[in-house]
């Protein structure tokens, strides 16, 4: 189904690599999810890995996290990068064959993590674990991404530029960038590389990469969805559209800097930590901006949000944003982070921001986009979108609730000191008692991976009964050429 | 800390970069009439 490009009343959008991406990433979801359940079960019952190297936390971590960020986030952004860009400039994916490019050599990197990771060939960079020849294969994929998407916002048929491109626009070439100078590496044979980069420097462009990774792929990204699928799904504008640009130039402003907060109270210098901090706070108000402007969109029609799961999903991820957006800062302020640092209270926080956050958004986003890439006016079953929706919640609460607690009472088992200077409490005490909230977060977790469950049966379900069908592009008003 | 003779001028460079594409945003009108750019999503569709 390969769209033409001329300018007429016949062309259509290419929705087919749209189709492709969309389904992958609800597959790649519950595969990455079952890893996140079956690495939180061995941390409550180690024995669990079976004694077998493969399936041992320290190489099934690394495959869930990637599997969850870039298999299925990776995924649902292509996905709706590729329909937002195409809707918005009212015009087909620029390059022709090259958005199939994209989704086979995403898919290719996605194949060589199953591979590589659970074998320990790792370069043991947190969220950038895959190997130098995989890292080139994303950088590879990357740049036609790039081509594919700046080349639909060049070729658009309306003069304004929506403002969900900006942030998927952003987003692009941040983590080109990111990925780039992190990546750096020296290869000594096929599957293992040194950093480029030694000690306490390679920490600080760790974090670097670490942080923007989420504040560009997880945050600027998902906001592009959230500014056209809420205005969409809700059928009203977004509440502010100018605070929108506002959110967008401010985000990517003030971005850069927050990754030291990552690195407190180590061999990074005192001032470079603090800048990080300082970074860290000024963040919470462009967040709180968008955070507002997107639910307020609501504003005067509350009523939908009974009514229809769908925008609850959305609704919801940005009180999640909200939250974990307030509680990043805060535990970036370093006399905090001297009590959250290395707990399970970080462990919370980031499922927070993605189970709540990036999930649900997700989640919601791809609940509006299916039945419309197979025909259907509406998924196959709206109760299972409201099963899913409750689990998800209900399992997000008690996973984030559990790492709380959790993470305080380790933090404060470890500074605890008796008067004669001695630690009050030997690690393992802190592990023991932490272990029925570990029984909480894995009951949360498998929670989350049954809605998911749920949403992939419904997904196959509304794509058997569906009819593909080209999508004609209307044509433009004059008002907006 | 030599690193942050890397990331410190890159962090400028980005910073000039992102003033320079909101110079030409402006100059090209991308922010006029925004208002109404939020609804025009509603209305014509795919």
């Amino acid at each position: 189904m390969s769209a033409t490009t001329q300018a007429g009343t016949n062309a259509v959008y290419n929705d087919s690599v749209v189709r492709w991406f969309a389904v992958a990433s609800v597959v790649y979801g519950v595969v990455g999810m079952l890893v996140g359940v079956i690495i939180a079960a061995q941390l409550t019952w180690p024995e669990l890995n079976m004694g077998i190297e493969w399936l041992t936390y320290g190489r099934l971590r690394p495959l869930h996290t990637n599997a969850v960020i870039f298999a299925f986030g990776g995924s649902v952004l292509f996905a709706t990068s590729y329909y937002v860009v195409q809707r918005t400039c009212q015009t087909t994916l620029f390059g022709g064959k090259l958005a199939w490019f994209t989704f086979i050599g995403w898919n290719l990197a996605l194949i060589a993590a199953v591979i590589t990771l659970p074998l320990g060939i790792s370069s043991g960079k947190e969220y950038a674990e895959l190997e130098w020849p995989i890292d080139i294969l994303i950088a590879v994929t990357w740049v036609a991404y790039a081509i594919v998407f700046f080349g639909t916002v060049g070729t658009r048929k309306v003069k304004h530029i929506y403002v969900a491109n900006w942030f998927f626009g952003a987003f692009i070439i941040a983590v080109a960038l990111l990925h780039i100078v992190n990546s750096a590496a020296i290869p000594v044979n096929l599957t293992k590389s040194y950093s480029a980069y030694a000690g306490v420097q390679d920490a600080m462009v760790q974090w670097w990469y670490g942080h923007n990774a989420v504040g560009f792929f997880l945050t600027a990204a998902f906001l592009g969805m959230m500014y056209y699928f809420i205005p969409k799904q809700a059928e009203r504008p977004v509440y502010s559209y100018r605070l929108s640009i506002v959110h967008f130039w401010a985000l990517i402003f003030t971005y850069m800097w927050a990754g030291p907060h990552h690195l407190h109270y180590t061999a990074l210098p005192d001032w470079t930590q603090s800048v990080g901090m300082v970074f860290s706070l000024i963040l919470l108000a462009p967040s709180w901006g968008g955070m507002i402007n997107g639910i307020m969109t609501l504003s005067g029609a509350w009523h939908k949000l009974r009514d229809d799961p769908i925008l609850r999903f959305l609704i919801v991820s940005l009180s999640f944003y909200g939250m974990s957006t307030f509680e990043g800062p805060m535990m970036s302020i370093k006399t905090v982070n001297a009590l959250s640092h290395y707990t399970d209270w970080t462990v919370g926080h980031v499922h927070s921001g993605a189970l709540g956050w990036v999930g649900l958004v997700s989640m919601g986003s791809l609940y509006y986009l299916i039945p419309r890439l197979f025909g259907q006016k509406k998924m196959y079953s709206v109760p299972a979108i409201e099963l899913h929706f409750w689990t998800a919640t209900i399992g997000i609460v008690l996973y984030i609730a559990a790492m709380w607690i959790a993470g305080v009472m380790q933090g404060l088992m470890w500074r605890s000191i008796n008067p004669d200077g001695s630690l009050t409490y030997t690690f393992v005490e802190s592990v023991k008692a932490t272990f029925p909230f570990y029984v909480i977060r894995l009951l949360g977790g498998a929670l989350y991976l049954f809605g998911m469950v749920v949403m992939l049966w419904n997904v196959v379900m509304t794509a058997r009964q569906g009819r593909i069908e080209p999508v004609r592009i209307p044509a433009v008003n004059p008002a907006h050429a | 800390m030599d690193i942050l003779f890397l990331l410190v001028p890159l962090s400028v460079v980005l910073v000039f970069a992102v003033i320079a594409v909101f110079w030409w945003a402006l100059q090209r009108g991308q922010f006029d009439n925004i208002e109404r750019e939020g609804e025009r999503i509603l209305r014509n569709d795919g």
